[in-house]
């Protein structure tokens, strides 16, 4: 999944959407930039917080197996192949706690590889 | 040869330590009671042969061994036995993989019953796609019919992303085709076809595109494993029933913050695991299910 390419999660289809903002190449000196490494069989970090409102990107990175970083609530996701970064850009849309996992099966530890994001006020 | 019970019969003789209830495969009659006959089979998931946890389950070597008895002392022998994934559990190593794949194959082979159709799970194919799974027990999806019923086994876990693929959707779409929109079909298949806590990685990718394929058919039950425990659910008319695992339970969907194993419980062993029988009695009637536990002691 190219996760460059301009991705819409609309409040409209979840009470806790996060909004996507954007193209690429947009206001990039106004965005966060948080760094997550997968690794068999945990994210570093595996909690994230974010600002309500704070628009950031995700890079994550994974160097032995392709991962996946899911977080179903939201429905955003990508693939995270050896080599290569993969971002995710978001504005947090409203306050709460979302769960999120590998869904890419990575071995014998993958059930335990998951986190939370955290969104604050 | 047919067999003469009916499901009054397998009520009595398969429901002893279980749970029997019925589902699916309603309106079979209108299908034609005369293409069906009873029969009846097992289902198998998650022994996760090669585990090692004594705080989970200190009678990992034993379990799938006292499920393979338990089947072969039936009162009612299944005319054949679904095993629906994770026979082993995952490694890294290639070697160690088919040396797990090896025993479990030698421990069912004391099963009487010698019909037996297995499927993978995740923990046996996702790290190789499937390569050793094939080379111990064949094809990872298929079909074939009995008296009346057309079975599909389903592979959602040879791509670790856990997607059924658009080469094994077209397969599945021509694989129904010829069939009557009223034909009884029984799904067998690992994961959940559908979103039943995605997270917990408890669901297939591109599940909802093999419902949209099953949907036009009146009469479809679905046989899966993977969560470790029963559980129903119905996406239309189509009923999904998970079973039991011969090695750890594992919580309620979504009870809980992690989907960790339920320790062992010394006061109730093998408590949560079991395995299932099912019968089809070919007439109006839907299938009996007997859900049942491995027997403590």
């Amino acid at each position: 999944m190219k996760t460059e390419r301009r991705q819409f999660l609309t409040a409209g289809t979840a009470a806790v959407a996060l909004l996507a903002l954007g193209r690429w190449a947009g206001a990039e000196a106004q965005e966060r930039v948080l760094s997550v490494v997968a690794r068999k069989f945990v994210f570093l970090p595996n909690e994230i917080t974010l600002k309500l409102g704070e628009p950031v990107i995700l890079e994550f990175t994974a160097f032995e197996v392709v991962m996946g970083f899911n977080i179903p609530a939201l429905k955003l996701r990508t693939d995270i192949v050896p080599g290569q970064i993969a971002r995710l850009r978001l504005t947090p849309a409203q306050v709460g706690s979302y769960d999120f996992l590998c869904d890419n099966f990575c071995g014998d530890g993958h059930e335990d590889m998951n986190g939370r994001l955290i969104v604050v006020a | 040869m047919e067999r003469n019970f009916d499901r009054r019969d397998f009520l009595r003789l398969a429901g002893l330590g279980g749970v029997v209830f019925a589902s699916g495969l309603a309106g079979c009659a209108s299908y034609g009671a005369s293409k069906t006959s009873d029969f009846s089979f097992v289902q198998l998931s998650d022994s996760h042969w090669g585990f090692n946890g004594p705080a989970i389950n200190p009678e990992a070597g034993t379990t799938l061994k006292r499920a393979v008895a338990e089947v072969n002392a039936l009162a009612l022998a299944p005319d054949f036995i679904v095993f629906t994934g994770d026979l082993t559990h995952t490694t890294d190593d290639p070697q160690v993989r088919r040396a797990r794949m090896r025993e479990f194959r030698a421990i069912v082979a004391d099963l009487k019953v010698r019909d037996i159709h297995f499927l993978a799970g995740e923990h046996d194919a996702s790290l190789d796609r499937g390569a050793a799974f094939m080379e111990f027990f064949g094809p990872t999806h298929y079909s074939f019919d009995y008296r009346g019923v057309h079975f599909v086994a389903l592979d959602n876990v040879s791509d670790p992303a856990a997607r059924i693929g658009e080469e094994q959707l077209a397969w599945l779409k021509a694989d129904l085709a010829g069939l009557s929109k009223q034909a009884p079909i029984v799904v067998l298949t690992h994961r959940p076809l559908f979103d039943l806590a995605p997270q917990w990685d408890w669901a297939t990718r591109d599940g909802d595109q093999a419902m949209a394929i099953l949907l036009p058919y009146e009469n479809v039950t679905v046989f899966y494993g993977h969560i470790h425990q029963n559980n129903d659910h119905l996406t239309g008319h189509i009923a999904h029933h998970a079973a039991k695992s011969l090695i750890f339970p594992l919580p309620a969907p979504g009870s809980q913050p992690k989907r960790e194993p339920l320790r062992w419980d010394a006061a109730h062993p093998f408590q949560g695991l079991g395995y299932r029988a099912v019968a089809s009695t070919g007439k109006d009637v839907p299938l009996s299910i007997s859900e049942r536990n491995i027997a403590p002691g």
